[in-house]
This record gives C-alpha cells, sequence and structure tokens, in this order.
C-alpha cells in the first residue's frame, strides 16, 4: 500500500507541524490524494486514515461531506457550470443545458471513456463574470455557448484546457490581463 | 463621478507583487509603528476606527479582538475567513488576486494586537488558482522576513513584542458553503466535517483545538493596515460614521458593468447601479435588488430611492449589507423561480444538525416549485411564509435566517407575484382564513383583499 512515496510522506510530515494535531492536515492529504489518483476510493482513504491518525470512518465523513472530494470515479476534465442567481440571470442554465448535450451526460456523470464528467455548482465567486463555466480549476466567464462548445473541442483536439479570455471583475484594475 | 479613496484595492498595476508592494509602503510604516505601541493599544486604534467585519454581521472587529484573553500564556489563534461562498460575493477573491500582501500585513497586526503566533487562511477549495496565489505571496513575505523566525530581525518591537513572531498557513477547503459559519470553519480546518458548533462557549474562549481563537473576514483584514498608517481617527471619518471605510461592492446581475467596486460605506444603491455598474441593460426598470449576498432580504426595485449602502441605513430599509454582493433583477425577472433557486441552495448547503433548518429548508423548496409550475394552492402562501418564519431563530448557526429571510421578506414585498402562480381557478384566501391558519406569535403580515387571479 504505498500510495505515498517517501518524498511524500516527508512533505506531508512537514505540513503536519503547522498544525497541533495530524488530523488537521486531512483536506490537503486528500487533496493530494484525489490529484494523484482522480477521486477517493477505499485504498486512498486507508492511506489518509494512516497519515492523519485518525480511523477511516472518519476519512469516510469527510470526503462525504465535501463537494469537491469524489467518492466515485469523474472524468478527467470536470466541467463544472453554476446556475446560482447572478448566473441564472445571465444564461447559466441555458450554458448547463448546451454542456449536458454537448457531452451527452448528465449531472455528476461522465462520458464513457472517462474523459469529461459535469456537475450543476452553486455560486463559484464569479458572479461578476456570469455566466461562468470551470474546467477542473480554471475559470471561463462572461462565456457564451458557442464559445463553450468551443472550450470542449479544444479539450478533445489538444488534450489540455484552453487558456481562458481575461474578464477584468475590477472594470478599474486593468493590469489584471497578465494574469 | 467622483474621486473615492481606494483604500483596499488601489490602481496600481502588478501590487501582488511584493516588489511593488514594498515600493508602496508595504509592510513599512503601518508595521514599524504597530510594534512600537503595546498590543492593547493596537487593538483600541482598531477600535476608533470604527472598522466592522465585512463577512456578513459587520461586527466591530477591534470589540471582537478585545474579547481575546491578554497575554501569551495561553496558545491562542487567529483564523482568516476566505470561504467566500455566499451567491453574489465575489469580492475576497479580488484581494487574494490583486493585494494579498495587505491582507497578510492586516493578519501580522492583528496577531499582534492578539498576541497571537499562528494564523491559518482558510479559502474554499474552488479557488484553487487564487489559493496558490496567496500560497505565493506568503512565501514571498516567509523569504523576505516578514513572517515566520525572521521577524525578530526584521522588525524590533518593543516592550511585549521582543522577540515575536508568527507562522501563517494558507489551508484549502474542498467545497461546503456552511464552513464560511465561523465554528463550522474551525472544525474543518480541524480535519473534521464542517458543523457550526453551540455557542456559547464563543470562540474568544474556546475555538481551534479548544483554544481562544478570533476570526475575521479576508477584508477586514485589508482593511487593517490601512488604519494602522493613517490613524483610527481619520478612518472612521471615512464614508458613513456608523461603518466607516470602503467596502468592496460586488454588483452582478442584470447591469451593464458588473464588478466590484470599492466606494465609501453610505454610497447611494442607484449610485452604484446606474453610475458605476453602467445602469441596467436596454433601460429596463429593476424589480428587486438583494443588497448584500443572496441570504439578505431583497429590497423592491421600486423603492430604491435613498438607499445608501451602510449597515445601519439598509437595516432602515429592512435589509442589510451582509456581505455587499449587490444582485440586480429587471422588470422581466421571475422572481418565484430566482427564489426557488435561492432556497434550493440553502437546502443543498444545509449541514443537517437542527431539525427546523433540514427539514424547514426541504419544505420551502418544495412549496416554491408549486408555485413556479404555477400550481400552488392559496394557502400555500401563508404556508411557505410559516415555514420560513419557523426556521428563524430555532437553529444553531445563522443558515437558518439565511434560508428563511429571502422567503419571508419575498412574500412581504411581493406578495402580488406568488398570488399570480396560484392554480389557475383557485380562489385566493379571504383574510379570516389566513389568519386561521397561523399559529401565535407570528408577525402580522399585510394581506391582501381576495381576487380571483387567472393567469
Ligand atoms: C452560513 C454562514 C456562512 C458564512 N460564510 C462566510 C464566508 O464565506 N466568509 C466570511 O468571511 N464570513 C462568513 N460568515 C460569517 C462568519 O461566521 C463570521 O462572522 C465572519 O467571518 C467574521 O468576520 P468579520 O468579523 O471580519 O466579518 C458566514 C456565516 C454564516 C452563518
Ligand atoms: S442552522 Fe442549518 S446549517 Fe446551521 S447548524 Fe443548523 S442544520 Fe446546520
Ligand atoms: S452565481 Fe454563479 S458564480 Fe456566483
Amino acid at each position: 500500500m504505498a500510495i505515498f512515496s517517501n518524498a511524500e510522506l516527508q512533505e506531508i510530515s512537514e505540513l503536519q507541524k503547522r498544525y497541533p494535531e495530524p488530523a488537521a492536515t486531512l483536506l490537503p492529504v486528500l487533496w493530494r490524494l484525489q490529484e494523484k489518483r482522480g477521486w477517493i476510493d477505499d485504498e486512498a482513504m486507508e492511506a489518509a486514515a494512516a497519515v492523519c491518525q485518525v480511523p477511516k470512518s472518519h476519512v469516510q465523513g469527510v470526503v462525504s461531506f465535501y463537494t469537491m472530494f469524489f467518492d466515485k470515479p469523474m472524468g478527467r476534465y470536470h466541467v463544472q457550470v453554476c446556475t446560482n442567481v447572478s448566473c441564472m440571470l445571465r444564461g447559466g442554465e441555458e450554458l448547463l443545458a448546451t454542456m449536458k448535450n454537448k457531452l451527452g451526460i448528465q449531472n455528476l456523470e461522465h462520458t464513457p471513456d472517462g474523459l469529461f464528467s459535469i456537475e450543476e455548482v452553486e455560486c463559484m465567486g464569479a458572479c461578476g463574470g456570469a455566466p461562468m463555466m470551470a474546467v477542473n480549476e480554471t475559470f471561463f466567464e462572461k462565456i457564451s455557448k458557442e464559445e463553450a462548445n468551443d472550450v470542449i473541442d479544444h479539450v478533445l483536439a489538444k488534450d489540455e484546457i484552453p487558456k481562458p479570455k481575461f474578464v477584468a471583475q475590477m472594470p478599474e484594475l486593468t493590469e489584471a490581463a497578465n494574469r | 463621478m467622483a474621486e473615492y479613496p481606494k483604500l483596499v484595492l488601489p490602481d496600481i498595476p502588478n501590487l501582488r507583487n511584493i516588489d511593488t508592494y514594498l515600493a508602496n509602503g508595504g509592510y513599512g510604516e503601518a508595521m514599524r509603528k504597530v510594534y512600537s505601541m503595546a498590543p492593547a493599544a493596537v487593538t483600541d486604534e482598531v477600535k476608533k476606527s470604527g472598522l466592522r467585519g465585512r463577512g456578513g454581521a459587520a461586527f466591530p472587529t477591534g470589540l471582537k479582538w478585545s474579547f481575546m484573553p491578554k497575554g501569551k500564556e495561553k496558545k491562542k489563534y487567529f483564523l482568516i475567513n476566505g470561504d467566500e461562498s455566499e451567491p453574489g460575493s465575489f469580492k475576497d477573491r479580488q484581494i487574494f488576486e490583486f493585494n494579498p500582501h495587505q491582507m497578510i500585513e492586516g493578519i501580522l497586526i492583528g496577531c499582534y494586537a492578539m498576541q497571537i503566533d499562528q494564523a491559518y487562511i482558510y479559502i474554499r477549495g474552488e479557488y484553487a488558482h487564487w489559493v496558490k496565489m496567496v500560497e505565493r505571496a506568503v512565501a514571498e513575505a516567509y523569504a523576505k522576513g516578514f513572517i515566520g523566525e525572521r521577524m525578530k530581525d526584521n522588525f524590533k518591537p518593543s516592550g511585549e513584542g521582543v522577540g515575536y513572531s508568527v507562522d501563517i498557513t494558507v489551508h484549502k477547503g474542498a467545497g461546503a458553503y456552511i464552513v464560511g459559519e465561523e465554528t463550522a470553519m474551525m472544525d474543518s480546518l480541524e480535519g473534521k466535517r464542517g458543523y457550526p458548533r453551540f455557542k456559547p462557549p464563543f470562540p474568544a474562549n474556546h475555538g481551534l483545538w479548544g483554544q481562544p481563537t478570533t476570526i475575521n473576514n479576508i477584508e477586514t483584514m485589508a482593511n487593517v493596515p490601512v488604519i494602522m498608517k493613517m490613524g483610527g481617527e481619520a478612518y472612521s471619518k471615512i464614508g458613513d460614521p456608523k461603518q466607516p471605510g470602503t467596502i468592496l461592492f460586488g454588483v452582478s446581475g442584470h447591469v451593464n458593468k458588473p464588478g466590484v467596486y470599492e466606494l465609501p460605506t453610505g454610497t447611494p444603491l442607484l449610485d452604484i447601479i446606474n453610475n458605476h455598474a453602467g445602469g441596467v441593460p436596454n433601460g429596463k426598470k429593476i424589480k428587486m435588488v438583494i443588497p448584500g449576498g443572496s441570504s439578505m432580504p431583497p429590497l423592491r426595485g421600486d423603492k430604491l430611492e435613498g438607499v445608501l449602502m451602510d449597515a445601519e441605513h439598509l437595516k432602515e430599509v429592512g435589509s442589510a449589507i451582509g456581505t455587499a454582493g449587490i444582485m440586480v433583477m429587471d422588470e422581466d425577472t421571475d422572481i418565484i423561480h430566482v427564489l426557488t433557486r435561492i432556497s434550493k441552495f440553502y437546502w443543498h448547503e444545509s449541514c443537517g444538525q437542527c431539525t427546523p433548518c433540514r427539514e424547514g429548508t426541504g419544505w420551502l423548496l418544495k412549496l416554491l416549485r408549486r408555485f413556479e409550475a404555477s400550481n400552488a394552492r392559496p394557502e400555500d402562501i401563508d404556508l411557505l411564509y410559516d415555514v420560513a418564519k419557523n426556521i428563524e431563530g430555532r437553529t444553531i448557526c445563522a443558515l437558518g435566517e439565511a434560508a428563511a429571510w429571502p422567503v419571508y421578506f419575498t412574500i412581504e414585498r411581493f406578495r402580488e407575484d406568488f398570488e399570480k402562480r396560484v392554480k389557475p381557478g383557485l380562489e385566493l384566501h379571504s383574510p379570516e382564513r389566513v389568519h386561521g391558519l397561523r399559529k401565535g406569535g407570528l408577525e402580522p403580515v399585510q394581506v391582501r383583499i381576495p381576487v380571483v387571479v387567472r393567469v
């Protein structure tokens, strides 16, 4: 059960020095596991329980509480569309329908090849850039249905997430384009 | 448009870079001043400024700091709330992106004032990109010796501050609105499910790992260095005297220029919508505005004249400043649909500990779906009102209110919209029947004279 390499275990133990109890690193440890394996399976839970010194049942409880931890396999490209109020007012629901249609899957499902999954999400803190969608960690704001389709096509063609066009949330802070 | 002071997000290119920040006086004057003062005097200065928290409740920051036990015998913690998950709020994110060092400097000042040596910045998992930005800023500040062991050489605090250093750790969440609630955040940081705790005991006595803890919002922290630089008294003269300073107003929905605008407290709401955010597209009228994030009571579009955006003035008109996320809805908006979406959110995010919240949020959603489908019974309007009122004040945390407020205030202020969605052909209630439905102890609602509505 060598899920973590020695170097990673070393890193985790460094991190644990920043907290009075090893249990506090459960979220960071689960993040590492999900990055490595795509989702948190049984083996991953056991590994997390061991390094954080908590019972496995505790890990299961935590994984099921937080929506960003997956307890089943998801696509390598996880498409998230916000339909909360600010996005809804600017077409978030239509965007979600377009994406479901494009990918041919329903909420929290993944495509048979494991490439894409889709999730209707709550407010992502991009309300000024509504409607928005995210692919893994990358936000696409003020995105039209056509542009969203293009994002998917780009992933299909190049197996990478395209660079989002820049959207100023602070209209007065123009320098942001360099991010 | 008049010029306003930009205290939190000044127009300085590349300010997120530590060298730019230093060149603009960062980690300088304010820190030197702080370290030459006694810790309690720093808290007093913040008190004098009148700064109130920007996380939702507008609680006076200096007062909150003064609740912490003094001295260094006890291990104490500082927790900075970057969960920012209230729908309509996207302002803390701008600080992560454009001015993270000012927030860090604020945290250092808070730590000194309360004699804390360990701070955690908790940021929602969806902000993965911004977590990295903050981590980079923290690493830069460590490298320059503004955080960590080397603080002892860089700053030479007198008296109580001798040999003083702080560690700051960035902690990434994993998707849970409720973790924004202060005690739930403590559980989450401890590696548990994020359940709000009963209060008392209050965090200042029993917080993280049972130790005294103070929790503040990101934007609150970014204001602190400004206060120390200009002095509490000067700061207290900016904006509205009862809640001084500037606020990052996040404007979204039906406006031409959605975005974040830093303006003094007390700025007229219509000025923000029409002048800063470019007005409503196609010159449409406004039907409804939610002034502080989706849990705050909505205002009628025809009652916005003279509404000022600060805690006290909004209270006067029956709403609250919340996170200052302004959601604008034009005259064609189906507000029943909007409200249903809001209720779905709170139902989804309820942690399930308290029965009124867990069950009540589901009931609200179920009833609202009837209205959405124009399939409600006449008595459902009052039933909905009743359910919302019965959640309020009966729960561990304020998510109960967050779920109840939008619903019953919308009924009070937009009753006609609910009446239009009663199943066609059904007669609306008579006032007597409405009162018969209601249990004791509830505030009277305006009951309209019965009319038959056909949609
Ligand atoms: C359900 C719920 C969610 C909350 N979410 C947040 C949040 O995302 N960010 C935040 O700063 N405060 C949030 N708060 C308020 C915090 O509990 C706390 O009051 C605040 O962080 C204190 O900081 P301040 O005094 O600087 O405003 C939330 C409160 C409740 C009840
Ligand atoms: S009010 Fe709701 S969210 Fe808050 S503790 Fe109770 S059940 Fe959980
Ligand atoms: S409502 Fe969609 S990002 Fe906030």
